[in-house]
């Protein structure tokens, strides 16, 4: 039995008829169509899937879509304006905060969510917020490095 | 990884949700989903139905109420960690709660829910052990109360009867106590491979008048080092003795080998998160 929810994505709203056991890391790429949010592990370990849920940074393949019902989404499609890199995005781009880029949306949502709660984090903050989310290639150094500048740059604009 | 077919119910009042616990068939309680959702996508579970508790009101709080600190069930991990009251009156949780999973895990997941998974490694109930707290269980006959030595009965099993909810999780307030939780994290999910939790006093003459150790990932679920506990009562604690002490924390328990530590590995990692726990506690 298809349940309906309303869920609010990066500021729109869809209303759609799901199956329970959908996850919600595919309602937002399969019914939402944007593949922004990648799944990687699919066992709630390397945070490819991170989004933020009514403020919260969750992983997507941890719940339900049904569970997300009557509540609000922002992906890391949502994080651009108009254009303009979000200045996380600016300093992943720039410090070279990535190699392959699968983990880099959860990477920079879970930096987002740091950084609004603490927008001066000392590298073990940096660290310790960004423990949900494995990177195979980068060794970090350089994806601490351009939360680092994220942060200057916050503090700047 | 796609979990098999359920129906979902997300009930809005405690009764509409224990209603369905009871005339439902292969009925599990989705709480923070942290550990079920896993679970299902693994199939290892596969419920015919989920109840989901995250529609009812007043499952999420954190009060004092006399001596003691109740919290509802629903109470997320990231709310324990944060807590200005559970920081003064009882530093454990937030202690426990602050190392549990990451980021992401914390926001979601739940006392409740952790509690009644009974994890032999999870990071919760050896908090609750050691704390000796106590656990509201309701059901279609009303409530009741069990005592946390009597709620971890095995493998991922509580003490709670397949009809019965956890409501509510009630610790003492410790009055200044002093704990630590440590643990040894597997790397990716933080797993406690072994993980100790600490809650003692020390009289004027800096003997330990009071202590409680709480150890998981050691064993088939997680257990009190009696044997620890009594050769350290009363005496003073200092490193030599805390560290021959220590090499008791595994007597008469069944230690658990797996991927990430053969039996000799957890047994050596027990006794020395054991002392680290017992100094980190000391300096509290």
């Amino acid at each position: 039995m298809k349940e309906t929810i309303k869920v609010t994505v990066n500021g729109r709203t869809y209303v759609e008829d799901v199956e329970p056991r959908l996850l919600l890391s595919h309602f937002l790429r399969e019914t939402v169509g944007l593949t922004g949010t990648h799944v990687g592990c699919v066992i709630g370990e390397c945070g490819a899937c991170t989004v933020i849920l009514n403020g919260k940074l969750v992983k997507s393949c941890l719940l339900f879509a049904v569970q997300a019902d009557g509540k609000e989404i922002l992906t890391v499609e949502g994080l651009a304006a108009n254009g303009t890199l979000h200045p996380i995005q600016k300093a992943f781009v720039e410090g070279y905060g990535l190699q392959c880029g699968y983990c880099t949306p959860g990477m920079i949502l879970a930096a987002y969510y740091l950084l609004g709660k603490n927008p001066d984090p000392t590298e073990e903050d940096i660290r310790k917020g960004l423990a949900g989310n494995l990177c195979m290639c980068t060794g970090y150094m350089q994806i601490v490095e351009a939360v680092k500048e994220a942060a200057k740059q916050l503090k700047k604009a | 990884m796609i979990p098999a077919s359920f129906e979902y119910y997300s009930p809005t009042t405690l009764k509409e949700a224990l209603d369905f616990l009871s005339s439902r068939e292969d009925v599990k309680i989705l709480a923070g989903g942290q550990s079920l959702v896993p679970l299902m996508k693994l199939r290892l579970a596969k419920p015919r139905t989920i109840v989901d508790l995250s529609r009812i009101p007043d499952l999420n709080y954190i009060r004092e109420q006399g001596s003691r600190i109740v919290l509802g069930s629903m109470t997320t991990y990231e709310q324990i960690e944060t807590s200005a009251l559970l920081q003064a009156k009882c530093p454990l949780l937030p202690q426990t709660a602050a190392v549990v999973g990451d980021v992401q895990v914390r926001n979601q997941g739940t006392i409740g829910g952790s509690l009644a998974h009974a994890d032999p490694a999870g990071d919760m109930p050896a908090a609750i052990l050691t704390l000796a707290a106590e656990m509201k269980a309701i059901g279609p006959n009303g409530e009741r109360w069990i005592r946390a030595e009597d709620f971890f009965v095995g493998l991922l099993t509580s003490a709670l009867e397949p009809d019965e909810i956890l409501t509510e999780v009630r610790v003492p307030a410790l009055n200044g106590a002093k704990t630590a939780y440590l643990k040894a994290a597997q790397r990716a999910a933080g797993f406690a491979v072994v993980g100790v939790a600490v809650c003692l006093r020390l009289d004027q003459n800096g003997s330990c008048n009071n202590l409680a150790i709480g150890v998981t990932g050691v064993g088939d679920k997680v257990y009190r080092a009696e044997a620890v506990e009594k050769i350290l009562l009363g005496k003073r604690l200092d490193a030599n003795f805390i560290e021959q002490a220590a090499r008791e924390v595994t007597r008469g328990v069944d230690v658990i080998e797996d991927i990430n530590g053969s039996k000799e590995y957890r047994s050596h990692l027990a006794g020395v998160y054991t002392v680290r726990a017992v100094k980190a506690a000391m300096q509290a």
